[in-house]
């Protein structure tokens, strides 16, 4: 029980459990497997974001491109499967490939530059995006070919409700369990997954030890740039349109998110679990509000204020610890 | 507390060979004083801003909230000066003017205030603690607005941003005196000297008797006043203040700063580098925009600026410390 306490996970868990517990008293029809299935349709997109940026967390970086680089794949795709025709499964490889192509773009330009990676990925989002708006000339594309359309309504098995309407697990939601799955393999039982920890904890140490930083480093990157492509193709199936400058904007939230889930920006800490429940708390957040009909107007407030106190009480309770106040001394810069 | 000064010749000599290489392209256009005005007149938003991020940056920190905080001033003060008044702005007194203004500046302490309290006392992450507050303050924007855009400001606000002095606009000498200021409390005070030396080594500075957390509290107030009187020449030029302006200009302000020299991790950078790089993304906009470019290809461009900068920082720190390590190679054959 003791035990329980000591992750970051649990405090996030306790939150959303009384949250829910709240918004379900004042509007019962929240805690239905309608709304369920709904949200995680709905939030499939951010959250396989946030599988990646938990990925560069752990290893120590940041990215800020991702969202460009779902831009970019998703254009890409949409224009390549409707000029020369293409499955779904064509779609989904041009996408993964052109992400994963640009995310190691930046793993190269921060390693062998050793720039910062928050400089690089906010130089490279302004490329890509830059490039991306020139070439397109701003243009939506519409018009997907019949099969990605249907694949869109893909439901794993479907219920009925009480109004005849259907509803279901989505396939959109099974790509996101498949890549929450994935990454949570590679993080707790490959050697990679541990490099990337190690990476994050203390890099010299883990060149010491042996660890090849570059290749590592090309891996989170690259995994990043995969993730932000497959989002690409999410948020494709899902609009079925494609508007180069729909995606660009988010990075921050998505970043917030996954902070929310308890992965540390200084590196070397964060889990998937913790990611999907800080995913989890946006989104129910957003969905509490409009279930609780409170005027959107109050959203960023909301949302700005639970950011707050989760950081701020996450940050108080590591102080307490006995290993915090080891740290109190060279914290006390506020160092990024 | 050195300043590296290698890195402001490189970004002096690209900023003359932008200047040619946009002189000849465009040789009718560029070089006239209406070009001149207009760069003038876009100049001091983007530099005001660009000074509050460079000051927590120096600290080794981050103040991602400064738009929303810009944002914020202009709204109360907007809200203020157009509560009174129903035949039109022209007749505001000069009271109801300075009340907006002071209110518009206390609120931006008060953000401030917040922020250096979240990160030097409860130890949030500076990222966290301004992304938080930025979602906060603009969801309270949103609150005080309902989403609007409110505008008609008096003669008085309006020239700020878009009036002469001796044919040079009045902002520039805003800029050049805010420039002036942030200068000589880097360099001439305390304050300043404590600054840079949190960034460079936040233990050192806290065992040589400083108190770190008063520095990193005025240091987040200071930069959100410089967000303030950004928004009083915001307000001015668009003649209006919304809660959603100015959102592309975050992370322009980050590069700005970098490839101003300032060091993404704190207790490198100057004034006048920051001015430069200022003077070179103006520049490379402007001439571009004369030339008809995308304004999205100059932003394109903007991000390959800065990853050629570093780059070439990057090189040139390495040939240096290659050409150190032989001399002193040559100095123990000679000795030995």
């Amino acid at each position: 029980m003791k035990d329980l306490f000591r992750h970051h996970e649990t405090f996030v868990l306790i939150i959303l459990i009384l949250v829910s517990i709240v918004i379900t008293a004042i509007n019962p029809s929240y805690f239905t497997l309608e709304n369920l299935f709904d949200l995680l349709r709905n939030y499939s997109f951010l959250g396989i974001f946030a599988v990646g940026v938990t990925f560069v967390l752990i290893s120590g970086g940041i990215d800020i491109s991702f969202t460009a680089i779902a831009s970019v794949a998703e254009y890409i795709m949409a224009f390549l499967v409707i000029k020369y025709g293409g499955n779904t499964m064509m779609a989904f490889m041009i996408a993964a490939v052109v992400g994963t192509g640009l995310g190691m773009l930046n793993a190269v330009l921060i390693y062998c530059l050793k720039i910062p990676s928050i400089i690089t990925t906010i130089a490279t989002l302004n490329i890509y995006y830059g490039l991306l708006t020139v070439m397109s000339g701003g243009k939506w594309i519409y018009a997907f070919p019949s099969g990605f359309r249907t694949f869109a309504t893909v439901r794993v098995f479907t219920l009925i409700n009480y109004n005849g309407a259907s509803y279901g697990l989505s396939i959109i939601t099974v790509i996101w369990i498949l890549v929450i799955i994935c990454a949570w393999i590679t993080l707790r039982y490959t050697t990679l997954g541990r490099s990337i920890y190690a990476m994050g904890g203390n890099p010299s140490a883990a060149r010491r030890v042996g660890f090849n930083i570059f290749r590592v480093q090309i891996f989170v990157y690259s995994f990043m740039g995969f993730t932000a492509g497959l989002a690409g193709f999410v948020q494709a199936l899902v609009l079925q349109t494609v508007a180069p400058n729909s995606i660009v904007g988010k990075e921050l939230d998505v970043v917030a998110a996954v902070v929310l889930g308890g992965s540390s920006l200084a590196g070397g800490v964060g889990t998937i679990s913790g990611t999907i429940l800080g995913v989890a708390l946006i989104a129910i957040m957003n969905n509490g509000l409009t279930l609780l009909r409170i005027s959107s107007f109050w959203y960023n407030v909301v949302i700005g204020l639970v950011i707050l106190l989760s950081v701020t009480f996450s940050s108080f309770r590591h102080r307490l610890s006995p290993r915090g106040v080891n740290r109190l001394i060279g914290e006390i810069g506020g160092k990024p | 507390m050195k300043h590296r000064l290698s890195d402001l010749y490189i970004l002096a000599l690209i900023t003359v060979v932008i200047v040619l290489l946009m002189s000849v392209l465009n040789p009718r256009q560029f070089l006239t004083i209406a070009n001149l005005e207009s760069m003038a007149f876009q100049l001091p938003e983007l530099g005001l801003l660009s000074m509050a991020m460079m000051i927590t940056m120096l600290t080794g920190g981050i103040n991602l909230s400064i738009i929303a905080t810009a944002n914020m001033t202009g709204i109360v003060a907007a809200l203020i000066l157009t509560s009174g008044h129903s035949q039109g702005p022209a007749d505001v007194s000069v009271g109801t003017l300075l009340l907006a203004i002071s209110a518009g500046l206390a609120v931006a302490i008060v953000i401030g205030l917040i922020n250096g309290l979240l990160i030097a006392l409860l130890g949030v992450s500076p990222i966290l603690a301004t992304l938080g507050m930025m979602t906060l303050v603009d969801g309270l924007g949103i609150v005080f607005t309902r989403g609007y855009v409110v505008s008609g400001f008096p003669e008085a606000i309006r020239f700020l941003g878009n009036g002469t002095v001796a044919g040079i606009p009045f902002g520039v000498f805003l800029l050049a005196l805010a420039a002036l200021l942030l200068a000589v409390l880097l360099n001439r005070t305390s304050f300043g000297f404590n600054i840079y030396m949190i960034g460079c080594n936040p233990t050192a500075t806290y065992f040589s008797g400083v108190n770190n957390n008063t520095v990193i509290i005025r240091t987040y107030i200071l930069s959100s006043v410089y967000a303030g009187f950004a928004a009083l020449i915001m307000m001015s030029r668009f003649n209006s203040v919304s809660s959603a302006y100015g959102k592309s200009y975050l992370l322009i302000t980050i590069l700005c700063s970098v490839l101003g020299g300032i060091s993404a991790s704190g207790g490198f950078g100057r004034v006048s580098g920051l001015i430069l790089a200022l003077t070179v993304l103006q520049i490379v906009s402007s001439g571009l925009n004369l030339l008809q470019v995308s304004s999205f290809l100059t932003i394109a461009i903007w991000g390959c600026i800065i990853v050629i900068v570093m780059a070439i920082n990057y090189l040139v720190f390495r040939f240096q410390e290659r050409s150190m390590s032989i001399k002193r190679g040559l100095l123990s054959n000679l000795v030995g």
